[in-house]
């Protein structure tokens, strides 16, 4: 239901040591949101597009990822250059686009796409577990990472609950609709969900408890920097200082 | 609802991640061990609340749920959604790592002012109560649309119009999620009273 399709690869990419893809994605994804130049994004873009290759992703979920990031873009392609005060580049009708609505949003779609590749390749290529304890290496406090694991185990423990549920209510051939009756099921059913799984998760906790549980976490994977993951950060410094030398 | 990356101006980035930084230290020091896991419960249910779909006349519009959270929560609901953005960034791509901050804040900070303007209200019963918590929900959203808004604003003069789309769309998503929210209260104080109760407590 909520799967990690691409952790699963073999590639370089994913050897590489989390601690150091993290730190990579979060770095140049904060370089590439304050860029300003077409031709620094386009860079970006296509450094982003050979890594996000070399991490071979599936491509119907890659896809579908892109897709999430291009709704939002393509709400602002409908509306922003159509209404941006300045100099128009053409007319479709009574509406004139204006070119600096043109350049902003092209220059944001470029952006967005590059991010949200850089994204896929770098971080979302780990399972969520790696994730939080790299996170743990990197100095998050404890208890942040705690909530993420966590919150990642109880997604499937809500579900599960919500969906017996909602089977449930079909067996009685409830449709939600627009009225009051329909948004009160809903909301007694979020409230039941929630209490259900509130016993299961309290359950959980006494037998964490019951087997010395005391708050830490301990990770099987060990954290070490390799050979790749310094040729990496090489490279990844070459591309930076040719970026900004642009 | 989430801002997409490369969309925002750097300094409004800085100034969310920086803002949501204090929040979420503020939110972890509140939190008890003991809490983590349900709260780390409720924040899975803010996670699961993009994917509930209501009709809303013709179309539908998926759940946010942060005015349930801050009422349940209090300042606790500043990690928790925070963490599920996160997961959300991870599983399905919608924000991401520079706009975590600025996304969490939005949703946030509404939650939690509206989890204390209905505070007082919640333990009453009836009608009073059942206002209070649809205010919550509401508040919640038409709070996160605001605050998404103005970050749009006021990072590009041109994204004007489409913030303000934005906000007139959440209209009838805020009144909505308002009822929902109300149901799932009422439903709570007659079942498990006792949560209503502890959020705000430490």
């Amino acid at each position: 239901m909520f799967s990690e399709p691409f952790a699963a690869g073999q590639t370089w990419v994913h050897r590489l040591d989390a601690r150091v893809r993290i730190g990579i994605a979060l770095c140049f994804s904060c370089v590439l949101a304050a860029a300003s130049s077409q031709q620094q994004t386009l860079f970006g873009l296509i450094a982003a597009c050979l890594l996000l290759i070399s991490s071979r992703p599936p491509l119907r979920p890659f896809l579908r990822r892109l897709a999430a990031v291009n709704m939002f873009v393509l709400f602002l392609w409908l509306t922003v250059p159509c209404t941006m005060p300045g100099p128009a580049a053409f007319h479709i009708g009574p509406l004139s686009c204006s070119q600096a609505g043109l350049h902003l949003v092209w220059l944001v779609s470029l952006k967005a796409n590059a991010i949200a590749m850089l994204f896929i390749a770098c971080v979302a290529s780990m399972p969520v577990a790696r994730f939080g304890h790299a996170l743990y290496s990197l100095k998050v406090p404890g208890k942040f990472v705690f909530l993420l694991l966590f919150t990642y185990r109880s997604i499937f423990l809500l579900a599960d609950e919500w969906q017996r549920l909602n089977r449930a209510l079909r067996l009685h051939n409830f449709v939600a609709t627009t009225n009051l009756h329909s948004y009160r099921t809903m909301g007694s059913l979020i409230g039941l969900t929630l209490v259900r799984s509130l016993d299961r998760a309290g359950r959980i906790h006494q037998a964490m408890l019951l087997r010395g549980f005391n708050g830490n976490f301990n990770s099987l994977v060990e954290f070490r920097l390799k050979r790749l993951d310094y040729l990496f950060l090489a490279a990844a410094l070459a591309v930076l200082a040719l970026y900004l030398f642009l | 609802m989430h801002i997409a990356e490369g969309v925002l101006a750097p300094s409004i980035l800085a100034l969310g991640g920086m803002l949501s930084l204090g929040g979420c230290a503020l939110g972890l020091r509140r939190l008890d061990e003991s809490r983590i896991m349900p709260v780390a419960l409720l924040s899975a249910a803010f996670f699961t609340g993009s994917l509930l779909h209501v009709p809303i006349g013709p179309v539908s519009s998926h759940l946010l749920l942060n005015g349930l959270l801050g009422v349940l929560l209090g300042w606790a609901a500043f990690p928790a959604i925070a963490v599920a953005l996160m997961l959300q960034a991870l599983l399905f791509q919608y924000g991401g790592l520079t706009t975590l901050g600025v996304n969490a804040w939005n949703m946030a900070l509404p939650a939690i002012l509206a989890g204390y303007l209905a505070r007082p209200w919640l333990s009453t019963s009836g009608w009073p109560r059942f206002l209070a918590a649809f205010c919550c929900g509401a508040l919640g959203v038409a709070g996160a649309a605001i605050l998404t808004a103005l970050s749009l604003n006021f990072s590009d003069e041109g994204f004007l119009t489409a913030a303000k789309i934005l906000l007139l769309a959440h209209v009838p998503v805020a009144l909505v999620e308002g009822l929902v929210t109300a149901s799932a209260v009422s439903f709570l104080a007659q079942v498990r009273p006792e949560m209503l109760r502890q959020a705000f407590n430490r």
